[in-house]
């Protein structure tokens, strides 16, 4: 045995040593723990080596690695440098490009929505002097460019082109001084010109100062120079000022705040509509629009919008009522037209018991005077006192809007047939609406204009419209119809609308127009500005002075 | 007919010759081979994969030719090696006590001063060593350790060319015992 251990000795050395560590990994293994002991003479023995190392790479080759890299910094950072120019040239070339395609897009989009033949132009240089207002655009008369043409862009409008060369034009922009056209404001839509003063700003002359302009409101152009189609923007109102007699409207030009590179050369205009002014807050919750102002605004009335002024009113009645009587104004083979039947509907063979009263017989039919008092009722209909059998008995008494004490609309009122009693009681009484609990704004009578035909045949009067507290306007309603009788006894009773708090508007009659008896007693119409409008007051002082008004409870007794 | 009675090649020159390294030689080399593993590789990822604690394993059981001390010296330098790593003490130490021991034995039938003969046994016990590596530690520790044949055999190549001259330069330190 020995001696075999001495012949193989290397060999048992070697078994000894492998089997040794190979139980050394076993018990490591198995037990999961480790030799403390040799790991920790291991790491002792080379770490502070290697923190030696380290130190002196640190202080050594770390200081030259640092100098080093310090000496390559100068170098790197005059490389830096350049390119970090190259790049910013490179940047602003692309933005550059890509400024121009996006100008050039908004054209193009601009010139296929907008129904104007139009023509795109680059800008290629400017008038001579510093003062130079106008430009050279890339366009000429070989691409159908002519002098008087519409130079725009889809900010606005740029100038007007007045010389025409081959290759090119030259544009005098809208702030040369000799530059002129007209533009409309959008919310108020006040005419004015617009005129160049050699600045960047440009005036709106020839505005009153009893004309109305918002400091912001966008002027349009309205068309009338001729050279610039209506509806292209021009510019916001920046300075309004009252002057001496025009306003001073200063306003700046919307096409030259973003530059102007590409321009379009308008080769036949097209009008446009004056856009809609946006919602001041599109958040907020709207309600739909009451259902009597749309029959009220559907409401055939010759075809006139609630929008149009009593001068509009008054001539579609008219119209009306030639076409029913056959009657061509200006025609002097014709009879002359029934004035008398104005505001009437056009068949008034209805029988008088089924009729209602008014145009429409739920919106213009005013309430009864009996119901004044029942708060919150509605009133039945009513026969129509305006037909044929009941105009003798019409004492003329005005139709009182009801008062509601619920707050709902009150219903179209119905005029009601007054009696003899009442109209004894009260001749030539200017009735008194009473006040309604609710706030609820009875609509006025419309009076009823008079134009020089039916002015000695039909003159009306002139109700007093509304006092709303919510600012809205009543509708305006046609004047009732005076009986001769009636006016005998009370020329003219002026029916006074509810004042109410909420500002809603409740139809109220439509006077009818009087009788040729009556005509001489009526007042005659008052012109103020565009709209025609009577006031009997204003015409006849007597008509003024209310007698003591009814109450609707004296009226039922 | 004794051990190294089979010599592929006698008569070599070392063979009557006596030089041995210092001891003070004998500690710094491998520590300083360590020392390269753990640190140098830190900033030169790529050296990593020279196995200079291998290589001077090798080079002492060559020098030496006695198997019994290039086995304790392979399996204290593995185990040195085994301490500076998360794995258990031992696997490295097998490992580098069969290369010592197989490098020992293989130095009394070769003329180990030929460089292209180092070049050969450096490259064949680099991938014997990586080898016995990996069958331990899939084996006893039971880790998937993949082994890449190509890259084992590249890693040895080079392995081998760095032995080439190290091993000249190791061998300048030997004194005449």
């Amino acid at each position: 045995m020995e001696a075999l251990l001495t012949r193989y000795r290397n060999l048992t050395v070697l078994l000894i040593a492998f089997f040794a560590q190979l139980v050394l990994i076993a018990f490591q293994v198995r037990t999961g723990k480790d030799v403390p002991l040799l790991r920790v003479w291991a790491i002792t023995a080379v770490t502070p080596v290697e923190q030696a190392l380290e130190f002196v790479r640190r202080n050594t080759i770390g200081v030259a690695e640092n100098y080093f890299l310090l000496v390559g910094v100068r170098s790197e950072n005059e490389r830096l440098q350049k390119e970090v120019g190259q790049l910013k040239l490179k940047n602003h070339y692309l933005q550059t490009q890509l400024s121009t395609a996006d100008r050039a897009r908004a054209l193009g989009v601009f010139q296929a929505q907008s129904p104007s033949k139009m023509l795109p132009a680059r800008i290629i240089g400017t008038g001579t002097g510093t003062n130079s207002q106008v430009v050279f655009i890339d366009r000429g008369s070989g691409s159908e460019v002519e002098a008087g043409m519409a130079v725009i862009t889809p900010d606005g409008i740029v100038g007007k082109v007045i010389d025409a060369y081959p290759t090119a034009s030259l544009v005098m922009l809208v702030t040369d001084p000799s530059f002129a056209a007209g533009v409309i404001s959008q919310k108020n839509h006040t005419r004015g010109t617009l005129k160049g003063q050699g600045q960047p700003q440009a005036i709106v002359d020839y505005v009153q100062n009893e004309q109305k302009v918002d400091p912001g409101e966008m002027f349009f152009t309205s068309g009338d120079d001729r050279i610039f189609p209506k509806g292209f923007p021009v510019g916001e109102a920046a300075v309004v000022k009252s002057g001496k007699i025009f306003k001073q409207i200063y306003i700046v030009p919307s096409a030259f705040q973003t530059g102007l590179e590409e321009v379009l050369v308008v080769l036949e205009g097209v009008h446009q509509p004056i856009p809609e002014m946006e919602t001041p807050s599109a958040a907020m919750k709207m309600l739909p629009p009451p259902p009597d102002a749309a029959a009220t605004a559907g409401q055939a009335n010759a075809g006139i919008s609630a929008l149009s002024t009593d001068a509009d009113r008054l001539k579609a009645e008219y119209k009306q009522l030639g076409e029913t009587q056959k009657h061509v104004y200006g025609d002097g083979n014709t009879r002359a037209p029934d004035l008398t039947k104005i505001g009437q509907p056009p068949k008034p063979e209805v029988p008088a018991a089924a009729t209602p009263a008014g145009p429409t017989a739920t919106s213009l039919q005013p309430k009864s005077a009996t119901n004044d008092a029942n708060a919150g009722t509605t009133t039945p209909p009513k026969p129509n006192p305006l037909g044929a059998g009941a105009a003798a008995t019409s004492p003329g008494q005005n139709p009182k809007p009801s008062a509601t004490a619920a707050g709902l609309t009150p219903q179209v009122p119905k005029p009601k047939p007054v009696t003899g009693d009442a109209t004894a009681a009260s001749p030539g009484q200017k009735t008194k609406p009473p006040a309604t609990d609710a706030g609820l704004t009875p609509q006025a009578p419309k009076p009823k204009p008079v134009t020089s035909d039916a002015t000695a045949a039909s003159p009306v009067q002139k109700p007093k419209p509304p006092a709303t507290d919510a600012g809205l306007t009543p509708q305006a309603l046609k004047p009732k119809p005076v009986t001769g009788d009636a006016t005998a006894a009370s020329p003219v009773q002026k029916p006074k609308p509810l004042a109410t708090d909420a500002g809603l508007t409740p139809q109220a009659p439509k006077p009818k127009p009087a009788n040729p008896d009556a005509a001489t007693t009526l007042a005659k119409p008052k012109l103020r500005g565009p709209l025609l409008v009577t006031d009997p007051a204003d015409a006849n002082p007597e008509l003024a002075a209310p007698a003591n008004p009814p109450k609707p409870k004296q009226q039922n007794q | 007919m004794s051990e190294y009675s089979e010599r592929l090649l006698v008569d070599a020159p070392r063979k009557n010759k006596t030089q041995r390294l210092r001891l003070i030689w004998l500690v710094l080399i491998p520590l300083v081979a360590i020392l390269f593993q753990v640190y140098v590789s830190r900033f030169f990822h790529r050296l990593s994969y020279l196995e200079l604690p291998l290589l001077i394993t090798v080079h002492f059981a060559l020098s030496e030719r006695r198997p019994i001390p290039a086995l304790a010296y392979g399996a204290v330098i593995g185990m040195i090696q085994d301490s500076l790593t998360n794995q258990p003490i031992g696997v490295f130490g097998i490992a580098k006590t069969l290369v010592g021991y197989f490098a020992a034995s293989v130095s009394l039938r070769f003329d180990v001063e030929n460089p292209v003969v180092t070049f050969i046994l450096t490259f064949f016990f680099y991938f014997f060593h990586e080898f016995l590596h990996w069958v331990e530690v899939r084996a006893l520790l039971g880790h998937p350790l993949s082994f890449d044949p190509q890259q084992t055999l590249l890693f040895g190549l080079l392995n081998a060319t760095v032995s080439v001259p190290l091993y000249l330069v190791l061998d300048k330190l030997k004194v005449a015992a």
